[in-house]
Protein backbone atom coordinates (compact mmCIF):
# COMPACT_ATOMS: atom_id res chain seq x y z
CA UNK A 1 0.00 0.00 0.00
CA UNK A 2 3.33 2.58 0.69
CA UNK A 3 5.46 3.43 -1.77
CA UNK A 4 9.07 3.79 -2.05
CA UNK A 5 8.98 6.32 -4.50
CA UNK A 6 10.31 9.77 -3.52
CA UNK A 7 7.63 12.11 -5.56
CA UNK A 8 6.58 15.21 -4.40
CA UNK A 9 3.11 16.13 -5.66
CA UNK A 10 0.88 19.39 -5.61
CA UNK A 11 -3.02 18.00 -4.16
CA UNK A 12 -4.41 20.91 -5.92
CA UNK A 13 -3.67 20.11 -9.53
CA UNK A 14 -4.50 16.65 -8.56
CA UNK A 15 -7.72 17.89 -7.43
CA UNK A 16 -8.44 20.10 -10.66
CA UNK A 17 -6.79 16.97 -13.28
CA UNK A 18 -9.50 14.60 -11.50
CA UNK A 19 -12.11 16.86 -11.59
CA UNK A 20 -11.26 16.98 -15.69
CA UNK A 21 -10.96 13.31 -16.14
CA UNK A 22 -14.02 12.60 -14.04
CA UNK A 23 -16.01 15.54 -16.04
CA UNK A 24 -15.37 14.06 -19.46
CA UNK A 25 -17.08 11.15 -18.43
CA UNK A 26 -20.00 12.56 -16.03
CA UNK A 27 -21.62 15.74 -17.81
CA UNK A 28 -23.51 15.57 -14.89
CA UNK A 29 -21.03 17.03 -12.88
CA UNK A 30 -20.59 20.81 -12.74
CA UNK A 31 -18.01 22.72 -10.22
CA UNK A 32 -18.18 26.32 -9.00
CA UNK A 33 -15.56 28.71 -7.45
CA UNK A 34 -14.91 32.09 -5.76
CA UNK A 35 -12.51 33.63 -7.52
CA UNK A 36 -9.82 31.18 -6.21
CA UNK A 37 -10.01 29.48 -9.46
CA UNK A 38 -6.66 29.43 -10.25
CA UNK A 39 -5.44 28.89 -6.87
CA UNK A 40 -7.59 25.95 -5.74
CA UNK A 41 -7.08 24.36 -9.99
CA UNK A 42 -10.76 23.98 -10.69
CA UNK A 43 -9.56 26.43 -13.38
CA UNK A 44 -8.00 23.25 -15.47
CA UNK A 45 -12.45 22.12 -15.04
CA UNK A 46 -13.32 25.57 -16.48
CA UNK A 47 -10.75 25.27 -19.59
CA UNK A 48 -12.16 22.34 -20.62
CA UNK A 49 -15.66 22.62 -19.34
CA UNK A 50 -16.63 26.18 -19.35
CA UNK A 51 -20.32 26.02 -19.69
CA UNK A 52 -20.28 23.95 -16.09
CA UNK A 53 -18.04 26.05 -14.68
CA UNK A 54 -19.48 28.93 -12.48
CA UNK A 55 -17.43 31.31 -10.89
CA UNK A 56 -19.67 33.41 -8.14
CA UNK A 57 -17.25 35.66 -7.43
CA UNK A 58 -15.68 36.75 -4.05
CA UNK A 59 -19.38 35.90 -2.50
CA UNK A 60 -18.93 32.38 -0.30
CA UNK A 61 -22.32 32.39 0.75
CA UNK A 62 -23.36 32.71 -3.05
CA UNK A 63 -21.23 30.40 -3.79
CA UNK A 64 -22.82 27.32 -1.69
CA UNK A 65 -26.07 28.56 -2.72
CA UNK A 66 -25.69 28.65 -5.89
CA UNK A 67 -24.17 24.82 -5.58
CA UNK A 68 -27.43 23.82 -3.61
CA UNK A 69 -29.72 24.59 -6.14
CA UNK A 70 -27.39 23.30 -8.81
CA UNK A 71 -27.89 19.98 -6.90
CA UNK A 72 -31.32 20.61 -6.45
CA UNK A 73 -31.72 19.91 -9.95
CA UNK A 74 -30.27 16.72 -9.69
CA UNK A 75 -26.50 18.15 -10.49
CA UNK A 76 -23.28 16.30 -9.08
CA UNK A 77 -21.55 19.89 -7.43
CA UNK A 78 -18.03 20.38 -6.22
CA UNK A 79 -17.71 24.04 -4.97
CA UNK A 80 -14.17 25.12 -4.04
CA UNK A 81 -12.13 27.93 -2.22
CA UNK A 82 -10.19 28.44 0.68
CA UNK A 83 -11.11 26.34 3.66
CA UNK A 84 -11.57 29.40 5.61
CA UNK A 85 -13.76 31.15 3.22
CA UNK A 86 -15.69 27.59 2.56
CA UNK A 87 -16.61 26.95 5.80
CA UNK A 88 -16.92 30.06 8.31
CA UNK A 89 -18.15 32.49 5.95
CA UNK A 90 -21.36 30.08 4.62
CA UNK A 91 -21.61 28.46 7.82
CA UNK A 92 -25.47 29.06 7.50
CA UNK A 93 -26.18 27.75 4.14
CA UNK A 94 -24.13 24.76 4.46
CA UNK A 95 -25.89 23.62 7.49
CA UNK A 96 -29.64 25.01 6.89
CA UNK A 97 -29.46 24.34 3.11
CA UNK A 98 -26.89 22.30 2.11
CA UNK A 99 -27.22 19.74 4.87
CA UNK A 100 -30.27 19.91 6.47
CA UNK A 101 -31.81 18.65 2.86
CA UNK A 102 -28.77 15.95 2.60
CA UNK A 103 -27.78 18.03 -1.08
CA UNK A 104 -25.48 16.52 -3.38
CA UNK A 105 -22.77 18.99 -2.85
CA UNK A 106 -18.91 18.55 -2.02
CA UNK A 107 -17.18 21.51 -0.57
CA UNK A 108 -13.85 21.23 -1.49
CA UNK A 109 -11.52 23.05 0.29
CA UNK A 110 -7.70 24.25 -0.16
CA UNK A 111 -5.64 26.04 1.89
CA UNK A 112 -6.46 24.13 4.86
CA UNK A 113 -4.01 23.99 8.26
CA UNK A 114 -1.09 26.06 9.44
CA UNK A 115 0.60 25.75 6.49
CA UNK A 116 -0.87 27.99 4.43
CA UNK A 117 1.68 29.55 5.62
CA UNK A 118 2.68 33.90 4.66
CA UNK A 119 -0.76 34.48 4.20
CA UNK A 120 -1.19 34.02 8.07
CA UNK A 121 -3.93 33.91 10.65
CA UNK A 122 -6.67 35.45 8.50
CA UNK A 123 -6.22 32.60 5.81
CA UNK A 124 -4.87 29.95 8.15
CA UNK A 125 -8.46 27.71 8.52
CA UNK A 126 -7.43 25.44 12.23
CA UNK A 127 -11.25 25.14 12.91
CA UNK A 128 -12.81 23.96 9.63
CA UNK A 129 -12.81 20.78 10.26
CA UNK A 130 -14.89 21.26 13.67
CA UNK A 131 -17.66 23.64 12.26
CA UNK A 132 -18.15 20.88 9.72
CA UNK A 133 -18.11 17.73 11.86
CA UNK A 134 -20.60 18.95 14.05
CA UNK A 135 -23.04 19.27 11.29
CA UNK A 136 -25.48 16.86 10.94
CA UNK A 137 -25.03 14.50 7.69
CA UNK A 138 -21.92 16.09 6.78
CA UNK A 139 -18.88 13.80 5.70
CA UNK A 140 -15.81 15.26 6.22
CA UNK A 141 -12.43 13.71 5.05
CA UNK A 142 -8.84 14.61 5.18
CA UNK A 143 -6.80 12.95 2.34
CA UNK A 144 -2.94 12.80 3.11
CA UNK A 145 -1.42 12.79 -0.30
CA UNK A 146 -2.25 13.22 -4.13
CA UNK A 147 -3.03 9.22 -4.54
CA UNK A 148 -5.54 9.96 -1.56
CA UNK A 149 -7.07 13.02 -3.04
CA UNK A 150 -7.74 11.87 -6.59
CA UNK A 151 -9.73 8.46 -4.83
CA UNK A 152 -11.33 10.58 -2.70
CA UNK A 153 -12.39 13.04 -5.66
CA UNK A 154 -13.99 9.93 -7.39
CA UNK A 155 -15.41 8.40 -4.80
CA UNK A 156 -17.17 11.87 -3.73
CA UNK A 157 -18.14 12.11 -7.34
CA UNK A 158 -19.94 8.76 -7.31
CA UNK A 159 -21.61 9.37 -3.41
CA UNK A 160 -24.51 10.77 -2.85
CA UNK A 161 -24.85 13.60 0.07
CA UNK A 162 -22.83 16.28 1.41
CA UNK A 163 -19.29 16.47 1.93
CA UNK A 164 -16.24 18.26 3.19
CA UNK A 165 -13.01 17.19 2.28
CA UNK A 166 -9.79 19.25 2.64
CA UNK A 167 -6.52 19.79 0.81
CA UNK A 168 -3.59 21.55 2.04
CA UNK A 169 -2.23 24.59 0.15
CA UNK A 170 1.46 22.83 0.22
CA UNK A 171 3.06 20.46 -2.06
CA UNK A 172 2.54 16.58 -0.06
CA UNK A 173 5.28 13.67 -0.50
CA UNK A 174 3.57 11.07 -1.61
CA UNK A 175 2.75 8.05 0.80
CA UNK A 176 0.57 5.71 -1.09
CA UNK A 177 1.20 3.15 -3.98
CA UNK A 178 -1.32 3.99 -7.02
CA UNK A 179 -1.38 0.78 -8.34
CA UNK A 180 -2.37 -0.84 -4.64
CA UNK A 181 -4.47 1.73 -2.74
CA UNK A 182 -8.16 1.97 -2.08
CA UNK A 183 -9.82 4.48 -0.22
CA UNK A 184 -12.41 2.94 2.27
CA UNK A 185 -14.65 5.42 3.50
CA UNK A 186 -15.76 3.60 6.44
CA UNK A 187 -12.40 2.37 8.13
CA UNK A 188 -9.92 4.38 9.94
CA UNK A 189 -6.52 2.89 7.68
CA UNK A 190 -3.74 0.80 9.39
CA UNK A 191 -0.26 2.78 8.19
CA UNK A 192 2.22 0.56 10.90
CA UNK A 193 1.88 -1.87 13.43
CA UNK A 194 2.93 -1.50 17.11
CA UNK A 195 2.46 -2.43 20.36
CA UNK A 196 3.33 0.32 22.31
CA UNK A 197 1.77 3.54 21.45
CA UNK A 198 -1.56 4.44 18.83
CA UNK A 199 -0.83 7.42 16.81
CA UNK A 200 -3.99 8.97 14.95
CA UNK A 201 -3.34 11.20 12.31
CA UNK A 202 -4.24 12.56 8.77
CA UNK A 203 -3.66 15.10 6.38
CA UNK A 204 -0.46 16.46 5.68
CA UNK A 205 0.83 15.60 9.46
CA UNK A 206 0.55 11.51 8.34
CA UNK A 207 4.39 11.89 6.42
CA UNK A 208 5.57 13.82 9.74
CA UNK A 209 4.19 11.02 12.05
CA UNK A 210 5.71 8.17 9.89
CA UNK A 211 8.78 10.14 10.66
CA UNK A 212 8.42 10.41 13.96
CA UNK A 213 7.51 6.74 14.46
CA UNK A 214 10.83 5.64 12.90
CA UNK A 215 12.91 7.60 14.96
CA UNK A 216 10.60 6.31 17.94
CA UNK A 217 11.47 2.71 16.38
CA UNK A 218 15.18 3.64 17.01
CA UNK A 219 14.91 4.10 20.98
CA UNK A 220 12.87 0.78 20.72
CA UNK A 221 9.30 2.23 20.98
CA UNK A 222 6.80 0.79 18.78
CA UNK A 223 3.86 2.85 17.28
CA UNK A 224 0.60 1.54 15.95
CA UNK A 225 -0.21 4.58 12.74
CA UNK A 226 -3.79 4.67 12.20
CA UNK A 227 -4.48 7.12 9.48
CA UNK A 228 -7.93 8.54 9.53
CA UNK A 229 -8.65 10.14 6.59
CA UNK A 230 -12.50 9.77 7.08
CA UNK A 231 -13.13 12.22 10.47
CA UNK A 232 -16.69 11.66 9.99
CA UNK A 233 -18.50 9.52 10.43
CA UNK A 234 -15.66 8.20 12.74
CA UNK A 235 -14.30 4.45 12.85
CA UNK A 236 -14.27 4.11 16.48
CA UNK A 237 -13.88 0.38 16.56
CA UNK A 238 -10.52 0.53 14.85
CA UNK A 239 -9.27 3.13 17.28
CA UNK A 240 -10.52 1.38 20.27
CA UNK A 241 -8.69 -2.11 19.31
CA UNK A 242 -5.58 0.03 18.85
CA UNK A 243 -6.34 1.73 22.39
CA UNK A 244 -6.74 -1.92 24.21
CA UNK A 245 -3.52 -3.07 22.64
CA UNK A 246 -1.05 0.15 23.52
CA UNK A 247 -3.01 2.04 26.40
CA UNK A 248 -1.97 5.14 24.71
CA UNK A 249 -3.05 7.06 22.27
CA UNK A 250 -1.53 10.24 20.47
CA UNK A 251 -3.48 12.64 18.02
CA UNK A 252 -1.57 14.77 15.25
CA UNK A 253 -3.47 17.06 13.34
CA UNK A 254 -3.11 20.22 11.56
CA UNK A 255 -6.07 21.84 12.89
CA UNK A 256 -6.59 23.03 16.25
CA UNK A 257 -6.66 20.61 19.23
CA UNK A 258 -10.44 21.70 19.70
CA UNK A 259 -13.15 20.02 17.71
CA UNK A 260 -11.25 17.79 15.19
CA UNK A 261 -9.73 14.48 14.93
CA UNK A 262 -8.28 15.17 18.17
CA UNK A 263 -11.71 15.78 19.62
CA UNK A 264 -13.64 12.99 17.61
CA UNK A 265 -10.45 10.53 19.53
CA UNK A 266 -11.65 11.83 22.78
CA UNK A 267 -15.63 11.15 22.30
CA UNK A 268 -14.78 7.17 20.71
CA UNK A 269 -12.52 6.49 23.77
CA UNK A 270 -14.20 8.19 26.25
CA UNK A 271 -17.04 6.34 25.77
CA UNK A 272 -16.00 3.04 24.57
CA UNK A 273 -12.29 2.64 26.16
CA UNK A 274 -11.28 5.52 28.42
CA UNK A 275 -7.57 5.99 27.84
CA UNK A 276 -5.44 9.18 28.16
CA UNK A 277 -4.89 10.80 24.73
CA UNK A 278 -2.18 13.30 23.86
CA UNK A 279 -3.36 16.01 21.43
CA UNK A 280 -1.08 17.20 19.00
CA UNK A 281 -2.43 20.05 16.99
CA UNK A 282 -2.84 24.42 17.04
CA UNK A 283 -3.34 25.24 21.22
CA UNK A 284 -6.67 27.34 21.57
CA UNK A 285 -4.55 30.25 19.40
CA UNK A 286 -4.83 32.16 16.09
CA UNK A 287 -2.01 31.24 13.33
CA UNK A 288 0.79 33.82 12.11
CA UNK A 289 2.89 34.62 9.34
CA UNK A 290 5.58 32.35 8.52
CA UNK A 291 7.25 30.18 5.94
CA UNK A 292 5.51 26.45 6.02
CA UNK A 293 7.83 24.42 7.44
CA UNK A 294 9.30 27.06 10.29
CA UNK A 295 4.98 26.86 11.07
CA UNK A 296 5.32 23.14 11.46
CA UNK A 297 8.33 23.41 13.27
CA UNK A 298 6.69 26.36 15.53
CA UNK A 299 3.59 24.90 16.33
CA UNK A 300 5.34 21.09 16.95
CA UNK A 301 4.00 19.65 13.73
CA UNK A 302 6.89 18.58 12.25
CA UNK A 303 8.23 14.69 13.20
CA UNK A 304 10.83 15.87 15.20
CA UNK A 305 8.74 18.18 17.24
CA UNK A 306 5.95 15.09 17.31
CA UNK A 307 8.87 12.27 18.36
CA UNK A 308 10.25 14.97 21.22
CA UNK A 309 6.37 15.42 22.62
CA UNK A 310 5.57 11.62 22.60
CA UNK A 311 9.08 10.96 24.55
CA UNK A 312 7.93 13.12 26.95
CA UNK A 313 4.56 12.14 27.35
CA UNK A 314 5.82 8.14 27.45
CA UNK A 315 7.83 9.68 30.34
CA UNK A 316 4.81 11.39 32.37
CA UNK A 317 3.18 7.94 32.25
CA UNK B 1 -59.74 33.69 -6.38
CA UNK B 2 -60.76 36.18 -4.00
CA UNK B 3 -62.88 33.72 -2.39
CA UNK B 4 -59.79 31.01 -2.30
CA UNK B 5 -57.74 33.71 -1.21
CA UNK B 6 -60.08 34.65 2.26
CA UNK B 7 -60.45 30.80 2.82
CA UNK B 8 -56.60 30.52 2.72
CA UNK B 9 -56.22 33.35 5.00
CA UNK B 10 -58.76 31.34 7.32
CA UNK B 11 -56.49 28.17 7.25
CA UNK B 12 -53.63 30.33 8.02
CA UNK B 13 -55.33 31.70 11.36
CA UNK B 14 -56.66 28.38 12.28
CA UNK B 15 -53.06 26.62 11.56
CA UNK B 16 -51.01 29.31 13.94
CA UNK B 17 -53.93 29.21 16.69
CA UNK B 18 -54.10 25.80 17.17
CA UNK B 19 -50.13 25.45 16.66
CA UNK B 20 -49.94 28.66 19.13
CA UNK B 21 -46.94 29.94 17.23
CA UNK B 22 -46.03 31.19 14.10
CA UNK B 23 -46.12 34.29 11.55
CA UNK B 24 -49.42 35.44 10.55
CA UNK B 25 -48.28 38.54 9.24
CA UNK B 26 -46.08 37.77 7.03
CA UNK B 27 -47.96 34.95 5.53
CA UNK B 28 -51.61 37.34 4.86
CA UNK B 29 -49.42 39.65 3.06
CA UNK B 30 -48.19 37.03 0.33
CA UNK B 31 -51.31 35.02 0.01
CA UNK B 32 -52.82 36.79 -3.22
CA UNK B 33 -49.41 36.26 -4.64
CA UNK B 34 -49.49 32.93 -3.72
CA UNK B 35 -53.09 32.46 -4.70
CA UNK B 36 -52.14 33.90 -8.99
CA UNK B 37 -49.00 32.04 -8.90
CA UNK B 38 -50.70 28.61 -8.55
CA UNK B 39 -53.91 29.07 -10.02
CA UNK B 40 -52.57 30.94 -12.74
CA UNK B 41 -48.93 30.93 -13.83
CA UNK B 42 -47.14 27.75 -12.26
CA UNK B 43 -47.35 24.55 -14.20
CA UNK B 44 -46.54 22.13 -11.54
CA UNK B 45 -48.44 18.62 -11.60
CA UNK B 46 -50.69 17.51 -8.87
CA UNK B 47 -49.49 14.48 -8.92
CA UNK B 48 -46.40 16.06 -7.90
CA UNK B 49 -43.41 13.40 -8.43
CA UNK B 50 -45.67 10.87 -9.48
CA UNK B 51 -46.41 13.01 -12.64
CA UNK B 52 -44.38 12.20 -15.88
CA UNK B 53 -44.10 15.77 -16.27
CA UNK B 54 -42.45 16.11 -12.90
CA UNK B 55 -38.67 17.42 -14.05
CA UNK B 56 -40.50 19.80 -16.60
CA UNK B 57 -42.49 21.65 -13.62
CA UNK B 58 -41.65 25.33 -12.79
CA UNK B 59 -40.26 25.60 -9.21
CA UNK B 60 -41.22 28.35 -6.66
CA UNK B 61 -39.51 28.60 -4.01
CA UNK B 62 -40.86 30.06 -0.90
CA UNK B 63 -37.32 32.35 0.32
CA UNK B 64 -39.29 33.80 3.46
CA UNK B 65 -39.40 30.15 5.20
CA UNK B 66 -41.69 31.45 8.06
CA UNK B 67 -44.43 32.09 5.30
CA UNK B 68 -44.78 28.52 5.40
CA UNK B 69 -48.52 28.58 6.33
CA UNK B 70 -49.85 30.67 3.62
CA UNK B 71 -47.81 27.99 1.10
CA UNK B 72 -48.93 24.99 3.10
CA UNK B 73 -52.72 26.47 2.87
CA UNK B 74 -52.25 27.06 -0.86
CA UNK B 75 -51.32 23.81 -1.69
CA UNK B 76 -53.50 21.96 0.41
CA UNK B 77 -56.37 23.86 -1.07
CA UNK B 78 -55.29 23.29 -4.76
CA UNK B 79 -55.15 19.45 -3.93
CA UNK B 80 -51.31 19.04 -3.98
CA UNK B 81 -51.88 16.99 -0.24
CA UNK B 82 -55.36 16.44 2.08
CA UNK B 83 -56.47 19.46 3.77
CA UNK B 84 -56.17 17.43 6.69
CA UNK B 85 -52.65 17.37 7.50
CA UNK B 86 -53.15 21.67 7.62
CA UNK B 87 -53.66 20.83 11.40
CA UNK B 88 -50.85 18.92 12.14
CA UNK B 89 -48.57 22.13 11.30
CA UNK B 90 -45.49 22.67 13.98
CA UNK B 91 -46.41 19.84 15.59
CA UNK B 92 -44.14 16.88 16.72
CA UNK B 93 -43.79 14.52 13.36
CA UNK B 94 -45.90 16.09 11.06
CA UNK B 95 -44.76 17.08 7.35
CA UNK B 96 -45.84 20.57 7.86
CA UNK B 97 -42.88 22.11 9.28
CA UNK B 98 -42.14 25.52 11.29
CA UNK B 99 -40.45 26.21 8.11
CA UNK B 100 -40.88 24.26 4.81
CA UNK B 101 -38.32 21.32 4.54
CA UNK B 102 -37.90 19.69 1.25
CA UNK B 103 -36.84 16.55 2.35
CA UNK B 104 -39.72 15.29 4.64
CA UNK B 105 -41.78 14.43 1.06
CA UNK B 106 -44.51 17.04 1.00
CA UNK B 107 -45.64 17.37 -2.61
CA UNK B 108 -45.08 20.98 -3.94
CA UNK B 109 -42.02 21.62 -1.49
CA UNK B 110 -39.16 22.18 -3.83
CA UNK B 111 -36.74 23.67 -1.01
CA UNK B 112 -35.78 24.04 2.61
CA UNK B 113 -36.36 27.25 3.98
CA UNK B 114 -36.15 29.58 7.12
CA UNK B 115 -32.59 31.19 7.51
CA UNK B 116 -33.30 34.42 5.72
CA UNK B 117 -31.36 35.57 2.43
CA UNK B 118 -31.03 32.09 0.98
CA UNK B 119 -33.67 31.11 -1.62
CA UNK B 120 -32.34 33.21 -4.31
CA UNK B 121 -28.72 31.52 -4.55
CA UNK B 122 -30.97 28.21 -4.66
CA UNK B 123 -33.22 29.42 -7.21
CA UNK B 124 -30.57 30.51 -9.17
CA UNK B 125 -28.63 27.25 -8.51
CA UNK B 126 -31.82 25.69 -9.81
CA UNK B 127 -32.31 28.09 -12.96
CA UNK B 128 -28.73 27.51 -14.13
CA UNK B 129 -29.21 23.77 -14.03
CA UNK B 130 -33.11 23.93 -15.66
CA UNK B 131 -30.36 26.07 -18.64
CA UNK B 132 -28.18 23.11 -19.08
CA UNK B 133 -30.68 20.41 -19.14
CA UNK B 134 -32.71 22.67 -21.93
CA UNK B 135 -35.54 22.87 -19.54
CA UNK B 136 -37.54 25.65 -20.56
CA UNK B 137 -39.54 25.82 -17.28
CA UNK B 138 -39.56 28.41 -14.98
CA UNK B 139 -38.41 29.39 -11.58
CA UNK B 140 -39.95 31.68 -9.25
CA UNK B 141 -38.43 32.65 -5.51
CA UNK B 142 -40.38 35.04 -3.82
CA UNK B 143 -38.62 36.95 -0.96
CA UNK B 144 -39.77 39.47 1.62
CA UNK B 145 -38.58 43.08 1.86
CA UNK B 146 -36.73 42.29 5.57
CA UNK B 147 -35.18 39.64 4.13
CA UNK B 148 -33.39 41.85 1.52
CA UNK B 149 -31.46 43.40 4.39
CA UNK B 150 -29.23 39.96 4.17
CA UNK B 151 -26.22 40.26 2.18
CA UNK B 152 -25.94 36.72 0.68
CA UNK B 153 -29.30 38.37 -1.18
CA UNK B 154 -27.48 40.98 -2.99
CA UNK B 155 -24.85 38.57 -3.81
CA UNK B 156 -26.78 36.77 -5.71
CA UNK B 157 -28.79 39.47 -7.69
CA UNK B 158 -25.22 40.29 -9.19
CA UNK B 159 -24.72 36.51 -9.87
CA UNK B 160 -28.08 36.55 -11.87
CA UNK B 161 -27.59 39.26 -13.67
CA UNK B 162 -23.80 38.36 -14.56
CA UNK B 163 -25.30 34.59 -15.63
CA UNK B 164 -27.93 36.52 -17.63
CA UNK B 165 -30.79 34.42 -16.36
CA UNK B 166 -33.88 35.27 -17.80
CA UNK B 167 -35.37 31.59 -16.42
CA UNK B 168 -35.99 32.92 -13.09
CA UNK B 169 -38.63 35.63 -11.84
CA UNK B 170 -38.35 37.68 -8.16
CA UNK B 171 -41.01 38.12 -6.40
CA UNK B 172 -40.81 40.82 -3.25
CA UNK B 173 -43.35 40.69 -0.76
CA UNK B 174 -43.06 44.44 0.26
CA UNK B 175 -44.78 44.82 3.40
CA UNK B 176 -42.39 47.16 4.75
CA UNK B 177 -42.26 45.80 8.39
CA UNK B 178 -40.31 42.95 10.04
CA UNK B 179 -40.01 41.82 13.56
CA UNK B 180 -38.52 45.13 15.25
CA UNK B 181 -40.34 47.81 13.33
CA UNK B 182 -40.35 49.64 10.29
CA UNK B 183 -37.85 48.00 7.20
CA UNK B 184 -37.45 52.30 6.65
CA UNK B 185 -36.47 52.92 9.93
CA UNK B 186 -34.45 49.65 10.71
CA UNK B 187 -32.41 49.44 7.71
CA UNK B 188 -34.17 51.19 4.73
CA UNK B 189 -33.63 49.66 1.19
CA UNK B 190 -34.68 52.55 -0.02
CA UNK B 191 -34.68 53.18 -3.28
CA UNK B 192 -35.48 49.62 -3.82
CA UNK B 193 -36.47 49.66 -7.35
CA UNK B 194 -33.59 52.35 -8.36
CA UNK B 195 -31.37 49.67 -6.70
CA UNK B 196 -32.60 46.53 -8.27
CA UNK B 197 -32.31 48.12 -11.63
CA UNK B 198 -28.87 49.50 -10.87
CA UNK B 199 -28.21 45.78 -10.60
CA UNK B 200 -29.43 44.65 -14.30
CA UNK B 201 -33.21 43.81 -13.89
CA UNK B 202 -35.95 44.36 -15.26
CA UNK B 203 -38.19 46.01 -12.09
CA UNK B 204 -42.34 46.05 -12.17
CA UNK B 205 -43.90 47.39 -8.71
CA UNK B 206 -47.58 46.00 -8.61
CA UNK B 207 -50.45 46.07 -5.87
CA UNK B 208 -49.99 42.84 -4.38
CA UNK B 209 -52.91 42.46 -3.22
CA UNK B 210 -54.54 42.96 -7.42
CA UNK B 211 -55.42 40.18 -8.40
CA UNK B 212 -55.37 40.99 -12.20
CA UNK B 213 -52.07 43.06 -11.60
CA UNK B 214 -50.46 40.33 -10.05
CA UNK B 215 -51.08 38.18 -12.97
CA UNK B 216 -50.03 39.87 -15.60
CA UNK B 217 -47.02 40.82 -14.33
CA UNK B 218 -46.41 37.53 -13.53
CA UNK B 219 -47.20 36.55 -17.36
CA UNK B 220 -45.23 39.34 -18.38
CA UNK B 221 -42.20 38.55 -16.06
CA UNK B 222 -42.41 34.76 -17.56
CA UNK B 223 -41.78 35.86 -21.02
CA UNK B 224 -39.24 38.16 -20.42
CA UNK B 225 -35.45 37.87 -21.77
CA UNK B 226 -33.79 39.89 -19.23
CA UNK B 227 -33.67 39.38 -15.22
CA UNK B 228 -36.85 39.78 -13.86
CA UNK B 229 -38.27 41.77 -10.45
CA UNK B 230 -41.68 42.40 -9.21
CA UNK B 231 -42.03 43.95 -6.43
CA UNK B 232 -45.30 43.73 -4.70
CA UNK B 233 -46.42 46.58 -2.26
CA UNK B 234 -48.06 44.42 -0.04
CA UNK B 235 -50.23 45.01 3.72
CA UNK B 236 -48.40 43.13 6.71
CA UNK B 237 -51.81 40.88 8.46
CA UNK B 238 -53.37 41.63 5.27
CA UNK B 239 -57.11 41.32 5.48
CA UNK B 240 -57.58 41.12 9.48
CA UNK B 241 -57.99 44.57 10.57
CA UNK B 242 -56.35 44.48 14.30
CA UNK B 243 -53.17 42.40 12.31
CA UNK B 244 -52.95 44.87 9.23
CA UNK B 245 -49.61 46.98 9.31
CA UNK B 246 -48.76 45.68 12.91
CA UNK B 247 -45.25 44.23 13.66
CA UNK B 248 -46.46 42.58 16.61
CA UNK B 249 -48.55 39.99 14.46
CA UNK B 250 -44.99 39.33 12.62
CA UNK B 251 -44.30 36.34 14.83
CA UNK B 252 -47.68 35.95 16.97
CA UNK B 253 -50.54 33.25 17.45
CA UNK B 254 -53.80 34.75 18.18
CA UNK B 255 -55.59 33.28 20.96
CA UNK B 256 -58.92 32.12 20.74
CA UNK B 257 -61.22 35.44 20.77
CA UNK B 258 -58.60 36.92 18.19
CA UNK B 259 -59.02 34.12 16.21
CA UNK B 260 -63.21 34.47 16.47
CA UNK B 261 -62.50 38.01 15.50
CA UNK B 262 -60.26 37.32 12.53
CA UNK B 263 -62.47 34.96 11.30
CA UNK B 264 -65.26 36.97 11.30
CA UNK B 265 -63.72 39.80 9.38
CA UNK B 266 -62.73 37.06 6.78
CA UNK B 267 -66.26 35.54 6.44
CA UNK B 268 -67.79 38.89 5.99
CA UNK B 269 -65.27 40.27 2.66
Amino acid sequence: MLTKAKEIKSPRNTYGETLVELGEKNHNIVVLDADLSCSTQTSKFREKFPNRFFNCGIAEQDLIGTAAGLAYGGKTVFASTFAMFATARCLDQIRNTVCYSKLNVKIVATHGGITVGEDGASHQALEDISFMRSIPDMKVIVPADCVEVSEVIRYAAQTKGPMYIRIPRTNLKTIFNKETYKFNPSLGLKIKEGKDLTIVTNGETLYEVIDAAQKLSQVGIEADILHYPVVKPFDFISLVSSAKKTKKVIVVENHSIIGGLGSAVCEALCENYPSKVLRIGTEDTFGQSGEQRQLMEFYGLTGTKIYEKIIKFMDVR
Amino acid sequence: MKKLANTIRQDILKMIHNAKSGHPGGALSCVDILVVLYKKILNVPLDWDKSPDYKNRDRFILSKGHASTALYATLAHLGYFPKSLLSGFRILGSKLQGHPSSKVGLAGIEVSTGSLGQGLSIGAGLALSLRLDEIKSKVFVLLGDGEMQEGSVWESLMNINNQKLNNLVVIIDKNNLQIDGCVCDIKTLEPLDKKLEAFGFRVKTIDGHNFDEIESALQEAKQALEPYVIIADTIKGKGVSFMENNPSWHGKAPNDEQLALALEELNVN
